[in-house]
């Protein structure tokens, strides 16, 4: 097989072409934060969390692939500056209040905050209006807290083949929709499996029912189904 | 001329108000009022968000009785539900409540009122604090600290933290008290009731003599409290009871139904609403709530020591009081009580199982939640829609019951203490005292808490500010 060198913070490892920055870090033990990742779906960089710096230009890791020769610094005061601040971002453009969320305790944003040392967010907020959609018997989504990740719309479409979720709208207007934007307990498609829900990073697609910080998720399961789905 | 003294903010008091006092020509006083000037707006922002949320959102509306927002929250949305929750649940929030009594009314005692009545209305207002109160005598001082750590502690055993627990939810609670923790809060009661028994001693003690106990004023009003069976004394079930001046049942009536017989009247002076009892009419129809609410409002207790000082109490007052100072009092009495009832709670092998918590979806569009909280009771009213949606809330929180009372209290003090322009910073302590005595929660009520400096303003009737006194 083909052998690469590349240099991850000034250490040299040695990798084969065609994986991802993100992959090959990870494989050698070397932290690079991330929101929309998610192993057992496909990467789209829609979050920006996980940018590291590549000659001077800042490269999301998870769709970058390596190539022979590459210098990758992945945590330079710079690039956890652009971190910071893109975290920021996220919380500005919604409506995040962890103190009464489901999701408090066990939320991804609200992890990765303490990861990029997230002291306050220094962008105006945007305070959206969204409405709760609580139509579904079994799950709700609440916009307010959605970072626009896309696992549901990836893991409905990928793994469940369902195709339910989508993305609608376009800038700051985007968000996320069920079949032709109907309400969720409308939406024909939905076979109501629950992935949105395990993949969901924060408060957004819940459980209907869970009161404050009640909310547990299982993110991993979506990649036991394609590892176990792959074996036929 | 015409004069205004304002006491602004008020200090030893949850939140955030001031007081005027309006002198007329001689000097002497013609009115004062009550300002609550904080605004929160939880009516507006909660509608839109789910009833499953409830619980813990309205629970940030106060960092003291944050319990009684969450008990009262999660039975408006079992009546949503329309469940009836499980037994050990239904014991467990019960003892919540009791914890959460303990704590708040060691912390308004102690902390908040004590320093004026035992270290003195007219002492050094730099010592005149709980700090001060550790310096002149540290033993009760100090036992004082550890019976509302007590109650805060039991209120982390059940719910997980001190402040906030988002614990008791729609259906019922979601955690189960463990052999270890009941067994902590059965070592923890004597010393809990030996602090209180031994304060309610040195109380009666100092302040045996009704006419002492009527230095924050004394008048005649209706009071209001949930009672249970036999009009026992009750904090988180049962029916609302009036009674009257004279301890007379003028009405008991469904909870659910509080809009009957209970309205809300808006001053332009004031951000707190002010409650009344609907057949009497405004503002005749003043009532009061809270410790001496509820202990002029039922007639007996349910333990042996509480019911032993409720016969002396009403024996030392000639029947019902109507004394402000007298909410101390019943606080000491409520606070015996809750202890009394929680080692009754605590003995019963129910409150350790694990079936706590009833699962349902939407059945009600409408719920109410009437609970006791310290201060008075506590409405929770939610119409949510087919999905649990919260369409409209009303919140009618403790301290708004009592703000024709408060209002009453101040002027009373102010006229029996200030004659001819005469006011000196003991006088304006009394009348702080009077407020102090209901143990307002004025962020509760407007739906912060601090301890600020006290500034008085002297204004003459043009406007213009001639005196400014102020302490630290």
């Amino acid at each position: 097989m083909e052998s690469i060198a590349v240099k991850i913070n000034g250490r040299g490892i040695t990798t084969c072409p065609g994986r991802t920055i993100l992959e090959v870090a990870e494989a050698n033990g070397i932290r690079i934060p991330t929101l929309c990742h998610l192993k057992g779906l496909t990467d789209v960089g829609a979050c920006r969390v996980c940018i590291v710096e590549v000659r001077g230009q800042f490269l999301t890791a998870c769709t970058t692939g390596v190539a022979d020769g590459m210098e990758i610094l992945t945590d330079t005061e710079v690039v956890r500056a652009h971190r910071r601040t893109i975290v920021e971002m996220l919380f500005a453009e919604g409506n995040h209040v962890c103190s009464f969320c489901v999701s408090n305790g066990g939320c991804e944003l609200q992890d990765l905050a303490c990861e990029v040392g997230m002291q306050s967010v220094r962008i105006p907020y945007a305070y959206p209006r969204h409405r709760v959609d609580a139509s579904h018997p079994r799950f709700l989504i609440d916009r307010d807290r959605c970072v626009l990740c896309g696992r549901c719309v990836r893991a409905c479409g990928e793994i469940e083949g369902a195709r339910t979720w989508d993305f609608a709208e376009r800038g700051s207007g985007v968000r996320v929709i069920t079949d032709l934007d109907v309400n969720w307990g409308q939406a024909e498609t939905c076979t109501g499996c629950g992935k949105c829900v395990e993949v969901c990073p924060t408060g957004a697609i819940v459980r209907k029912g869970a009161s404050n910080a009640e909310m547990g998720k299982n993110p991993e399961v979506v990649a036991q189904l394609a590892e176990r789905r792959s074996h036929g | 001329m015409e004069r205004q003294i304002h006491i602004e903010p008020v200090t030893r008091i949850e939140g955030h108000g001031k007081i005027t006092v309006f002198l007329d020509d001689k000097g002497d006083v013609r009115d004062a009022q009550f300002h609550v000037t904080e605004l929160r707006g939880f009516e507006q922002f909660c509608v839109g968000r789910t009833m499953w949320e409830m619980p813990g959102l309205t629970a940030r509306i106060c960092g003291i009785c944050p319990v009684s927002h969450i008990l009262a929250s999660a039975k408006a949305c079992d009546a949503i539900l329309a469940v009836r929750i499980p037994e050990t649940a239904r014991l467990l929030r019960r003892l919540m409540s009791l914890a959460q009594l303990v704590q708040s009314h060691a912390l308004s005692f102690f902390y908040l009122s004590a320093p004026d009545f035992l270290l003195g209305w007219d002492s050094d207002p730099a010592l005149r604090n709980v700090v001060g109160l550790v310096a002149a005598n540290p033993d009760l001082a100090r036992k004082g600290i550890r019976l509302r750590a007590f109650g805060q502690e039991a209120i982390d055993r059940l719910g997980g933290k001190r402040v906030h627990p988002a614990w008791a939810v729609p259906g019922g609670v979601n955690r189960a008290l463990s052999e270890e923790d009941r067994a902590w809060m059965i070592a923890g009661l004597p010393e809990a009731r030996a602090t209180v028994q031994e304060t309610l001693t040195l109380f009666k003690s100092s302040f045996g003599d009704p006419k002492e106990r009527g230095v924050l004023g004394e008048y005649a009003s209706l009071y209001m409290g949930l009672v249970g069976r036999d009009g026992v004394w009750e904090h988180y079930e049962g029916v609302l009871r009036i009674v009257d001046a004279k301890g007379h049942v003028v009405c008991e009536h469904d909870p659910a139904r509080y809009a009957e017989i209970i309205q809300e009247a808006s001053e332009p002076w004031s951000y707190l609403k002010f409650p009344y009892y609907v057949p009497k009419g405004y503002p005749d129809g003043m009532y009061r709530v809270g410790p001496l609410g509820r202990v002029n409002a039922c007639d007996r207790f349910d333990t042996p020591l509480a019911q032993a000082e409720l016969e002396e109490f009403r024996g030392r007052s000639g029947g019902r009081s109507g004394r402000v100072f007298d909410y101390h009092y019943a606080r000491l009495i409520e606070a015996l009580a809750a202890l009394e009832e929680m080692a009754e709670l605590l003995a019963d092998d129910r409150i350790t199982s694990p079936a706590i918590r009833a699962e349902a979806g939407v059945n009600a569009r409408e719920g109410v939640g009437v609970h006791e909280a310290p201060r008075g009771t506590l409405i929770h009213h939610y119409w949510v829609d087919k999905d649990g949606i919260i369409e409209k809330l009303n919140l009618i929180v403790s301290t708004g019951h009592n703000n024709l009372a408060m209002n009453r209290a101040i002027r009373e003090i102010a006229k029996a203490h200030i004659h001819k322009g005469k006011v000196s910073e003991g006088i304006l302590n009394r009348i702080e005292g009077g407020i102090r005595a209901y143990d307002p929660c004025l962020s509760c009520s407007v739906h912060a808490v601090g301890q600020m400096p006290l500034v008085l303003n002297i204004v003459n009737a043009s406007g213009e500010l001639e005196t400014t006194l102020s302490r630290d």
